[in-house]
């Protein structure tokens, strides 16, 4: 009977706080858009047999015939992977240094990246407006130290969004890749050395291998979130920067389409299911591996 | 028989494996090995033994080329190796932390070296078989090293280190992971395979019991020197220091100033209340010198009555008796308050044992039971 009563718990949690939601926004995207309050039609007031009979798929089969939609996904998930991968490149480095470093440099180190998460988010984002926009910070400084003759334009380009995604997730990459490493036993390169591995053989033979669920974790952590971002491509990539996060920011907000903007939230999520799913079996088999 | 005996190190033409010429290892202001000399011949079993501290770890790690040498050179077939980073010497160690790659299984753990060479695959492959039948682990080849006992992960990891057939293996504290029981087994196991393969094997260990049944010869350091090499027995009978006594087994240590008795026979002056006792010593001493007398507690015989015919003999009663089950170390307080350990072996039965605690009893033991050191 307590067993029941501990698993209902986080059931009761995810059944009220995700599927319920999930549930409503997949009515609604069933729905038609009408000039009301909600927006949409049919609601319960009017009755479940007409509800159910009022709903069809009509939203989703729109969402195809206008290609905005899918370029829309397509450009999302172009720009989530090329960020992902930004993201690996500049928080391997960095995580495989703080590992390194003296044992009492690194509370300080990892304090160092998780102190932006102290400032919110928004304010974050609009700081690199300030950074990257033709007469900030960076531009004035490349113009003093005469690399360039005239400002680059970098904010309101696809360039700003990598910044911007890179910046904001990289503590999600560094830290479990910093895990992984930091349990890693340093006799290990020692003993690829002593086997006739060089330096970089070890780092590739043993490092990279067993920080690898490190390196998925992050990957995940960094992929999900920025697939459906919206405030960075908003603040810093300007109207030629397509993201299905502004799409669907348009269409609940600016075209009050709630029906049509559920729709592609709800296809959203079927894209994002794979990676979580995929996400989840990581995280268990290496608690698995672990025991 | 004597021309069998295994010494290369009495052999005044035999050519050391490895030589440590001064060697000198400093880490900022503290000198780890101090101007150290040392040869290691070729098929020995050889143990660097002393405290945690000493610079026995730091002499093994310059062996492997994980750390470089301050001062000095060391020698590995009559050539510098001082500067040849660890890949590149035909030396391998096997870790005190098995240092076993998780990811890969016990085959390509062991398989790990000899991949690197430009060995074929049907070698490498005979190479590995041949290293898991030695270790008798031909039924764990395909698990990982977390789905198997500490005992097969240790004979992986040796198995690892002997796959490349180095001129010489190290081994960092290769039990210690290991309880006493298997421990033990395991050392005669690593001696047979020693002997199997005639690699040289240099051993580190703080733990004297197992230097001295798997080694040739042990060194026996302290503080970044050696104080002592020498086979297991002469350290243990011979030792040239109270140092060495000491670190090595138990010992009663009675120190005084000495007194010759002719024909390298000396008395010992070592308590006010107590007539002096006789030692031999081919080592001369003048009269008057400070020294010690080491007497291992086995070599002191203990007795309800005065013996008639011991060099050497005081009464004393019992404070404490520590059964080991074979053996028994009685504590022997003298009238004059020192304690002497005796020891004897348990041949009968505990019910039937002649001494209790407080019993007056008397310990003997002959001249030649003891080693006078001035050190």
């Amino acid at each position: 009977m307590r067993r029941v009563a501990l698993i209902a718990v986080p059931y009761a949690w995810l059944l009220t706080l995700f599927l319920i939601p999930f549930l409503i926004v997949f009515k609604i995207s069933l729905s038609d858009m009408a000039l009301a309050i909600p927006p949409y039609t049919p609601t319960l007031n009017d009755g479940l047999a007409a509800l159910i009979a009022g709903l069809d798929f009509e939203n989703f089969v729109f969402l195809t015939t206008d290609d905005l939609y899918y370029k829309a996904y397509l450009s999302s998930l172009q720009i989530a992977l090329f960020s992902t991968l930004m993201t690996l490149l500049v928080g391997y480095p960095i995580a495989y240094g703080m590992a390194r470093a003296p044992q009492e440099w690194r509370a300080t180190l990892m304090m160092l990246v998780i102190l932006p998460f102290w400032t919110s988010f928004l304010i974050r984002v609009y700081a690199w407006v300030g950074i990257l926009s033709n007469e900030g910070v960076l531009n004035q400084f490349l113009l003093w130290l005469g690399l360039v003759s005239e400002p680059l334009t970098i904010l309101n380009t696809t360039t700003a969004v990598y910044i911007g995604i890179v910046y904001t997730y990289l503590p999600f990459m560094i830290l479990p890749i910093y895990a992984a490493l930091d349990r890693m036993d340093d006799s290990l390169i020692e003993a690829a050395e002593d086997l006739g591995c060089s330096r970089l053989t070890a780092f590739w033979l043993v490092t990279i291998p067993l920080s690898r669920n490190g390196i998925i974790a992050g990957c995940f952590l960094v992929f999900i979130p920025a697939l459906g971002e919206f405030v960075i491509p908003s603040l810093l990539g300007g109207s030629g920067t397509l993201m299905i996060g502004k799409v669907l920011f348009e269409e609940f907000f600016n075209n009050r389409d709630w029906p049509v903007a559920s729709a592609v939230a709800v296809i959203l999520l079927l894209i994002l299911i794979v990676p979580i799913v995929l996400f989840q079996r990581n995280q268990q088999r290496q608690a698995e591996a672990e025991q | 028989m004597s021309e069998t005996v295994f010494a290369p190190w009495e052999d005044p033409n035999e050519k050391p494996l490895i030589r440590f010429q001064n060697v000198t290892k400093r880490f900022g202001d503290f000198v780890a090995i101090d101007d150290l000399t040392l040869d290691i011949y070729a098929q020995e079993f050889f143990a660097l033994l002393g405290p945690s501290g000493c610079g026995k770890t730091t002499m093994m790690r310059m062996l492997a080329g994980f750390e470089t040498v301050s001062d000095g050179r060391i020698e590995l077939s009559g050539q510098d190796i001082g500067r040849v980073p660890p890949n590149k010497r035909a030396v391998n160690m096997m870790f005190q932390s098995y240092a076993l790659f998780p990811h890969l299984s016990v085959w390509e753990n062991i398989a790990f070296g000899l991949k690197r060479g430009s060995m074929p695959k049907e070698q490498i492959a005979a190479r590995v078989d041949e290293m898991l039948k030695l270790t008798r682990l031909e039924k764990f080849a395909q698990r990982k090293p977390h789905q198997i006992s500490g005992g097969q992960r240790q004979r992986v990891a040796l198995a690892r280190s002997l796959a490349k057939a180095p001129k010489l293996l190290l081994l960092d504290e290769p039990l210690g992971a290991l309880d006493k029981k298997l421990r033990q087994d395991t050392q005669f196991e690593l001696m047979d395979i020693q002997e199997t393969t005639g690699t040289t094997f240099v051993i580190v260990t703080h733990d004297q019991e197992e230097a001295m049944t798997v080694a040739s010869r042990v060194a026996v350091m302290d503080e970044g020197r050696i104080i002592q090499v020498a086979t297991p027995a002469q350290i243990y009978e011979a030792p040239n220091s109270v140092y060495v006594a000491d670190f090595i087994g138990d010992v009663n240590i009675l120190t005084g100033t000495v007194k010759s008795a002719g024909d390298e026979r000396y008395h010992v002056d070592w308590a006010v209340n107590q007539p002096p006792v006789l030692a031999t010593s081919a080592k001369p001493f003048s009269d008057g010198q400070e020294c010690h007398l080491a007497i291992r507690p086995e070599k002191i015989l203990i007795s309800p009555t005065k013996p008639e015919d011991a060099e050497n003999a005081v009464q004393g009663k019992i404070l404490d008796i520590a059964y080991l089950g074979n053996l028994s170390t009685y504590h022997v307080e003298l009238p004059g308050g020192q304690i002497i350990k005796a020891q004897t072996a348990n041949t009968r039965r505990i019910s039937r044992r002649n001494f209790t605690w407080e019993d007056p009893v008397w310990i003997s033991w002959s001249a030649t039971a003891g080693v006078l050191l001035d050190q």
